[in-house]
């Protein structure tokens, strides 16, 4: 293959072009598919998938990992619920568990930089720590009643609609906007890429990799807040075991919208493709009745798939 | 920040958002701001057939033998009625359950019959069918919130306290006995220890509580645990039968002579008491409950009163009246 010639960048938009045959696949088997309500729901319902697939992003670039995600989306739940049952406006207490979950994602950060343990078994550790405080601090209850059945403000987070639009979408929308700019416009995204494709490089041209990696995680321990808050005002209830394996969809998303778990290589519009593909193919699936032990192997087949696509299509360019 | 292709391409950014907002505005159809996206309430039931009726159902889980069970009974007994059953599975996840049940509704189900993962997470997604004026009967766990049909459950407090009774018969007053918990904070657990507890706590030295999650390879580790630690113990309560049957399996093992009492009325566990390694299970009547969930909707299509609570007896299953238990529920 010539490699001066400008090719269409065919691997780009693999996720993209298999969610297109997906939807239409789907759609020809059960039209109620593509019908606005049921866009609306599979739209909120990849939502707190996304968000936390964003995070995911960055912290894949840096060739890292985040196990804790789950872990910290129900250990903020049960803290923002359980103050919002205490008596603290729910606005106030959704911004106290945001800073939490950027504060437990720092921790993560600060494990892999200053304790230099490596990110799978940091975040291993961190997620077993927040699922068992979660534990503790529930009693293994689920938080709810009194003012999150009152509150408008906590309910509109997760049910509410604006325009038509299911808000939890909207929120995603604008994260997934802020998320873009910060990976692909700003000197920070630059330099994310820049460690992930080799860090000792990158902290010979000066980039401040310690500080960067803690920012990194930072920002994906928000991002589970975030969904966490959502996913808690969403079912009305904060659930000690929420959240369990939502790290394995996050990546899977992230994966699937071409990043490469060595690094480096990645972007944030892939992502949300990759969680729109996951959402559709729960979604689409149940619409079509299929078993949902059927539904696992499915999915597991269509990581498997988009991966291997994506390995072989670099080495061609290769 | 490099700002060089910024306002271009941020431009097309916003562009995309906003129409993607405006086009659901539009799709959205009423394009409403609050809390629902428009409902349309009407209090009049309108008159259906069973086999006029497309019903959806969502299971908390396929990996518990008794929940098999039951989804079978509730669509086997619906199709021999003529109706249309969706069934879905929650993985024991209750955002998962709730995606599910949003995608029933999609489908324009005329009834739901859910078996909750969780009775406070269902209840968005109850309001939601309520909305939708799609009826909902719950099954084995309640909701704690919306309007429900009826609720069709076993009495799981009385079941914990038979339990708890077949056990100071068996064992007699102050015996010293092992309390295996369900997943901490399910309804089923609450009821059953509850039940079991208010005897229990009084006539039984109950040794220690532990969890097993109503997972069988969990209960073989905690019961290894437990026979470790209270080498003395003469009876187990299990809260559920796959417990038992993981409880039963750490006894034997040990080669110990402890009755162990489940509860379900699965059929693994109903093998192990005719086999005598399980003594008793404190048996639901799974049949029932299913029938009568999917008779709920029947009702309620025919303009019947239904009563808003179903508690479906349970009795105390040993080996003497597995055989005639298995029969019924079973039919095996």
């Amino acid at each position: 293959m010539s490699k001066t010639k400008k090719k269409f960048d065919f691997s780009k938009y693999m996720a993209l072009i298999a969610l297109i045959i997906l939807v239409i696949g789907i759609t020809v088997l059960n039209p109620q598919f593509i019908s606005p309500s049921n866009l609306l729901n599979l739209l909120r319902q990849a939502s707190v998938n996304a968000l936390i697939a964003f995070g995911m992003t960055f912290v894949i670039l840096t060739a890292g990992i985040d196990l804790s995600v789950g872990s910290i989306l129900a250990f903020t739940g049960a803290i923002v619920a359980t103050m919002i049952l205490g008596g603290t406006p729910a606005w106030l207490a959704g911004l106290i568990g945001l800073a939490l979950g950027a504060l437990l994602g720092a921790v993560n950060g600060l494990f892999i930089t200053w304790g230099k343990v490596t990110p799978f078994i940091a975040t291993l550790a961190t997620m077993t720590i927040w699922r068992g405080a979660t534990y503790v601090f529930t009693g293994g209850n689920p938080v709810t009643g009194g003012k999150m059945n009152t509150s408008f403000f906590f309910q509109f987070i997760g049910q509410g609609y604006l325009f038509g639009i299911p808000f939890p979408v909207i929120i995603t929308l604008i994260a997934f906007i802020v998320c873009y700019i910060l990976l692909h416009k700003t000197a920070f995204g630059r330099k994310t890429f820049a460690l992930g494709g080799n860090e000792k490089a990158a902290f010979v041209a000066g980039v401040k990799t310690k500080k960067l990696l803690i920012i990194v995680y930072t920002i994906s321990g928000l991002l589970a807040a975030l969904a966490g808050f959502i996913l808690t005002s969403r079912l009305g209830s904060a659930q000690p075991d929420a959240g369990t394996s939502y790290e394995m969809d996050a990546i899977a998303s992230t994966v699937i919208g071409g990043a490469s778990l060595m690094g480096g290589k990645g972007r944030m519009s892939g992502t949300l493709v990759g969680a729109l593909l996951i959402a559709s193919l729960s979604n689409g699936m149940n619409l079509l009745g299929i078993n949902s032990f059927y539904q696992q192997i499915v999915k597991g087949v269509v990581i498997l798939i988009a991966v291997m696509i994506d390995s072989q299509t670099q080495k061609n360019r290769e | 920040m490099d700002f060089k292709k910024f306002p271009k391409k941020f431009i097309k950014i916003a562009t995309v958002a906003s129409v993607l907002i405006l086009a659901g505005g539009v799709l959205g159809g009423c394009g409403s701001t609050g809390l629902s996206n428009g409902s349309n309430s009407s209090t009049k039931v309108e008159k259906k057939a069973p086999k006029d009726l497309k019903i959806g159902v969502s299971v908390s889980t396929l990996t518990n033998p008794a929940f098999v069970n039951l989804k079978n009974v509730i669509s086997n007994y619906a199709k021999k009625h003529g109706s249309k059953v969706i069934v879905d599975d929650a993985n024991n996840d209750t955002s998962k359950q709730n995606d599910d049940v949003e995608d029933l509704i999609t489908q324009k189900v005329d009834a739901l019959i859910i078996n909750p993962c969780d009775s406070s997470a269902i209840s968005a997604v109850v309001k939601k069918a309520n909305e939708a004026n799609i009826p909902v009967v719950c099954v084995d766990r309640s909701a704690d919130s919306g309007k429900v049909v009826s609720t069709v459950a076993s009495d799981n407090i009385a079941g914990g306290k038979m339990a708890a009774n077949w056990m100071v018969q068996q064992l007699g007053e102050n015996a010293k006995v092992a309390e295996i918990q369900g997943i901490p904070g399910a309804s089923a657990t609450r009821e059953r220890g509850k039940g079991f507890d208010s005897i229990g706590d009084k006539k039984l030295n109950i040794v220690t509580k532990q969890t097993a999650q109503f997972d069988r390879a969990k209960a073989l580790t905690v019961t290894e645990n437990i026979l470790q630690a209270h080498k003395d113990i003469k009876g187990i309560f299990a809260q559920n039968d796959e417990e038992a049957v993981g409880a039963a399996r750490a006894v034997k093992a040990a080669n110990k002579n402890v009755k162990i009492i489940g509860f379900d009325g699965a059929l693994a566990c109903l093998n192990l008491i005719q086999k005598g390694q399980v003594t008793a299970t404190v048996g639901q009547q799974w049949n029932k409950i299913g029938q009568e969930s999917v008779q709920m909707v029947y009702d309620h299509y025919q303009n019947k009163k239904v009563p808003k609570k179903d508690k479906v007896a349970v009795k105390i299953v040993t080996k003497k009246n597995v055989a005639a238990f298995k029969k019924e529920v079973y039919n095996k």
